[in-house]
């Protein structure tokens, strides 16, 4: 029997209790071929198209490690502020899974590449350190599909198939030290992490970090303590993945723990399924004993060690940090704190960024992917960037605007068409007849006509009462749909009623 | 042409570059010779797991068509091989000698195989070996014994037994083997043949099934010392497959062979390890051995005793370090993608059938090896076992170190008895561990160590090997004083030891 109580909210979770939290990052790297062979890594392949005896770890084969994996985690570790080992070997992590080829996976354990770093977040206007406890490099797993149970989980399939194609794609895991900041702020503070650590990714170009491809996972883990106290008993939410699952996981998290802790039950240390429909986590897999992956160095590899000059070489290729860029380019942008920081917590800073290179203004930029955008974004549970507008649509309607082919109102439809699959903002526009009246005869009709059907208006104006012109412009704006052009509508008034 | 089977690889290869013979001629005898006296599991040699008649003749016909097109044909080219059974070939099964990959056939050619089919040697077909090369008598086999040439009641040595017979029995004049802790030595040893390990990375590992990653050198077999050392450069050289291969040009080993021939070992210092000798070693190995450490001082080298105190915990740390790659290595025989399935009929899950299928599919060894090795690396107990066992790995490469300081070679007996009775040992892994005693430092270490013939025990009659270690990329060294050894006892026997075995007509038929 379930028993369902109401849990408590967040505010009442950490009136009593401080939580603690540790992240867990997997970045896939976008090189063109796997961490151990040649294989490509291009997404969406036929099953098992991209595949050879080293990624399937067929019996004779062996890695050869990929030079650019080792660079893009190189300079990961760099921009993460870590020191990078002088020395460093790969590790086996034994356990078997049929989706992992060789039954282990080839890692690193107690000598990762990159260690002890830190990386500065701001949430709520104020800036957090969060501690990088170490970013090795792995090879990710294939993928299993099992078939013929509820939801896709193995529970209830009637068999399952296995694709290779992701196996031995170089992954990049960034580990961090435990995250102790003010209980209030804490899933925004999770949040800030993973859209941070998303922006810097991106801008060292070693991946696009797309969460909704599975670019980048995020593995979420809290505990909670009285303050004071010890470190509590963590779980692990597995696979987190967007922006806003991160808070709300987090957020769940602590209320889950405090109602079991409170109620005076305990925590077990376990992994939990995040269910994005319902907001809540689910316990994983119980295990009755702790895991043992008998780590030990991988014979089949020789040790790494990157000479310093390699080392400063890459540090030399590092883009500005993001928080030097962010604040450079809001100044660029004329933005405000509050404005910045809405567009960094909706993880639109890139798009916005890019929006403007392609000619567009960054208020104008900031308005449609805040706001249209996001919107039809939210409501089907996709990213911004995969919503169905580019960049260059996005900057196309801001153009249309700033020629006056389209007032606000119009452009607010020419979004929603693009949106909608109608094709580019100018095919929309076209297909649906919404290019602005600008035109004298047949914008001068109308204005002609909402004169005549009111003259008390039209002598306010005449008597210099500017502030009526807003009533025969609605008018006009009513019968022409909203397609006139409302700033000629305004001229064409004037000029008849005050010559 | 029957006397083509009894004749070296580099005459064979002389006599097909000269038109004296093709290369289908001398693939065909081999093959005769093979149909009678390789038998089967039942009886007879039983070296070859597959023997691939059609594949080798066809081959064959490849070099004699480019001889005939005049292309210029490498040094072993139509030379017949025996692979064994641990190494990928497209075009043929590769089990492993494990059931659990019965009927597998892999998808590409391992180095090694590449490399050898590059320069025209032809594969007769694969040799029996124990499971995942694991073992010192091929007995661990899922398909059966191999029979020891000298005395079909005995054992061949392991685990490259099948490759070692096929020599003695004259069903291939050479063989590739594998050496984890002596698989190549100690059957080369027990059947009176030459083996060498090469030094670790020397010979790609790409396409070689692994038992201990870290350990694993696959090598020459041959019947005389200038063959090895031909087909010795056939395979070795950098592999970019491989990153344990090694980056560095191969030593000319068929220059130390021919030089070594000459019998002059002046200036060479010998070291004749203290510790690899005495109590429970043969009387028979033990005199065969000094007879060969006397003569190296006849043929002029200057010889010292030279301690390697921690050679003494070789065993035990080989025994942890082994274990542990292996219980790793095989994880992946899983019944998912290739090999053997068990109880796949739609009532079990992956799990059931993992372990289903794994518990079929592995022999008592494989078995005990993993059951060892998962337990060497789990928490609370990697510290205490492998890690301490990779330090007594570091100790005995500093004994290597130390020992190579003072001399130029390290000698011992290749193994503390000659080949025991199939059956002999079969219930006590332990004594059958003690056969590889000698050949393990060089595997922990990773240098260059080889097995020459040195006579027979008076006791049993049977081949004593003399094992010479030489420190890492030095592999020239052992053909040298391999080569010296081998042509002043063919003075003095008259001919190879070899010739002294039985001829075993029609005993596969």
């Amino acid at each position: 029997m379930t028993v369902t109580t109401a849990l408590p909210s967040f505010d009442e979770a950490i009136a009593t209790y401080e939580p603690v939290m540790g992240m867990e990052v997997h970045v896939e790297l976008g090189t063109a071929t796997k961490m151990f062979c040649g294989c490509s890594t291009t997404f969406g392949g036929e099953p098992n198209s991209q595949v050879c005896p080293v990624c399937l770890g067929l019996p004779g084969s062996l890695p050869v490690v990929n030079e650019i994996a080792v660079e893009s985690a190189i300079r990961i570790g760099l921009a993460l502020n870590c020191s990078i080992a002088e020395w460093c070997r790969f590790a086996r992590k034994n356990y078997f899974y049929p989706d992992m080829p060789k039954n282990f996976q080839t890692s690193q354990y107690d000598e990762p590449i990159a260690f002890d770093g830190y990386m500065d977040v701001v949430a709520d206007g104020v800036e957090y350190r969060i501690g990088i406890e170490r970013a090795h490099m792995e090879e990710d797993t294939g993928k299993s599909l099992h078939v013929g149970g509820a939801t896709g989980r193995i529970h209830g399939a009637s068999h399952s198939l296995l694709d290779y194609n992701r196996s031995g794609i170089p992954l990049i895991e960034i580990v961090t030290k435990p995250i102790e900041v003010p209980a209030e702020v804490a899933p925004a503070v999770a949040r800030a992490y993973v859209t941070e650590l998303r922006e810097l990714i991106r801008a060292l170009g070693v991946s696009e970090a797309r969460m909704e491809l599975g670019q980048l996972r995020c593995d979420a883990n809290v505990s909670l303590r009285l303050p004071g106290a010890a470190y509590g008993t963590r779980t692990e939410t597995k696979n987190v993945n967007s922006l806003r699952s991160v808070e709300r996981a987090v957020t769940y998290e602590i209320r889950r723990q405090a109602s079991v802790l409170s109620s005076g039950g305990t925590i077990v240390q376990e992994t939990r399924h995040w269910h994005e429909d319902t907001g809540e986590t689910t316990s994983g897999r119980v295990k009755e004993e702790a895991e043992d992956y008998r780590y030990f160095p991988e014979p089949d590899l020789v040790p790494i060690a990157p000479s310093r000059e390699w080392v400063d070489e890459l540090r030399a290729t590092l883009p500005e940090p993001p928080s030097v860029r962010r604040a450079r380019l809001q100044e660029a942008w004329g933005f405000t704190d509050l404005e910045m920081r809405d567009v960094v917590n909706a993880g639109a800073l890139s798009l916005v960024f890019d929006t403007v290179a392609a000619g567009a203004t960054a208020g104008g930029a900031k308005k449609w992917w805040l706001g249209e955008v996001a919107r039809v974004a939210n409501e089907r549970g996709v990213a911004l960037e995969d919503a169905g507008i580019s960049v260059a649509d996005v900057a196309r309607v801001e153009v249309l605007i700033g020629e006056g082919a389209l007032n606000d109102k119009l452009a607010r439809q020419v979004v929603e068409g693009v949106l909608a699959g109608e094709g580019t903002p100018d095919e929309v526009v076209a297909a649906r007849g919404l290019a602005v009246v600008s035109d004298d005869s047949a914008l001068g009709a109308a204005v002609d006509d909402a004169i005549a059907a009111q003259p008390d208006v039209a002598d306010k104006i005449r008597a210099g009462n500017l502030g009526a012109v807003g009533a025969l412009i609605g008018a006009i704006m009513k019968a022409t749909k909203g397609q006139a052009d409302a700033k000629r509508a305004r001229e064409l008034i004037l000029e008849r009623l005050q010559s | 042409m029957s006397g083509l089977t009894r004749r070296t690889a580099a005459e064979l290869a002389t006599a097909v570059k000269a038109g004296d013979v093709s290369a289908v001629e001398v693939t065909q005898a081999h093959l005769d010779r093979i149909a009678e006296v390789d038998g089967s599991a039942e009886a007879g040699v039983h070296a070859f797991l597959h023997v691939d008649t059609d594949g080798a003749l066809a081959a064959a016909a490849a070099v004699d068509a480019r001889r005939a097109a005049g292309e210029e044909l490498g040094p072993l080219a139509g030379v017949p091989l025996a692979l064994k059974d641990v190494i990928t070939t497209a075009d043929m099964p590769t089990t492993a000698g494990s059931r659990i990959l019965e009927g597998w056939r892999p998808p590409y050619d391992a180095t090694v195989t590449r490399r050898l089919r590059d320069a025209g040697i032809v594969i007769l077909g694969k040799t029996n070996l124990d499971e995942f090369a694991m073992g010192s008598s091929t007995e661990n086999s899922a398909f059966g014994v191999t029979r020891n040439p000298w005395d079909l009641t005995r054992i061949p040595g392991g685990s490259g037994g099948g490759s070692a017979a096929s020599l003695a029995a004259y069903e291939a004049p050479l063989a590739i083997g594998t050496d984890t802790g002596g698989s190549i030595r100690q059957p080369a040893a027990v059947t009176g043949t030459v083996g060498v390990k090469p030094t670790y990375g020397g010979v790609s590992r790409y396409g070689l099934i692994a038992c201990a990653s870290s350990l694993d050198q696959a090598g020459p077999c041959a019947r005389t010392v200038l063959d090895a050392a031909l087909l010795h450069t056939v395979i070795a050289g950098h592999d970019p497959l491989d990153s344990t291969s090694i980056a560095q040009p191969v030593p000319d080993v068929v220059a130390a062979a021919k030089r070594g021939a000459e019998g002059d070992l002046t200036g060479l210092r010998v070291g004749v390890v203290k510790e690899l000798g005495g109590e429970g070693y043969q009387a028979g190995v033990e005199a065969r051995f000094n007879d060969a450490v006397a003569l190296l001082s006849k043929l002029g080298a200057e010889v010292v005793e030279v301690s390697c105190p921690h050679f003494t915990y070789g065993l035990a740390a080989y025994y942890l370090i082994l274990p542990s790659e292996v219980s790793s290595n095989l994880a992946r025989f899983d019944a998912m993608r290739y090999g053997l399935r068990v109880g796949d009929d739609g009532s079990r899950g992956a799990e059931e059938v993992m372990s289903l299928t794994r518990g079929q599919g592995f022999g008592a060894e494989a078995k005990r090896r993993i059951m060892l090795g998962t337990y060497a690396l789990s928490s609370g107990y990697y510290d205490a076992y492998y890690g301490q066992a990779q330090k007594v790995r570091t100790l005995i490469a500093r004994d290597f170190d130390a020992a190579f300081a003072q001399v130029d070679v390290l000698v011992s007996p290749t193994t503390p008895t000659t080949a025991f009775p199939i059956g002999e040992k079969v219930d006590d892994p332990l004594a059958m561990y003690m056969n590889d005693l000698c050949t393990i430092p060089s595997n922990l270490a990773g240098n260059a160590s080889a097995s020459f013939p040195a006579g027979l025990a008076d006791e049993d009659g049977l081949p004593v090997g003399l094992h010479v270690m030489a420190p890492v990329l030095a592999d020239d060294r052992l053909y040298l004083v391999g080569a010296a050894v081998e042509s002043a006892y063919a003075a003095q026997w008259g001919g190879t030891l070899l010739e002294q075995a039985p001829a075993l007509e029609g005993i596969g038929q």
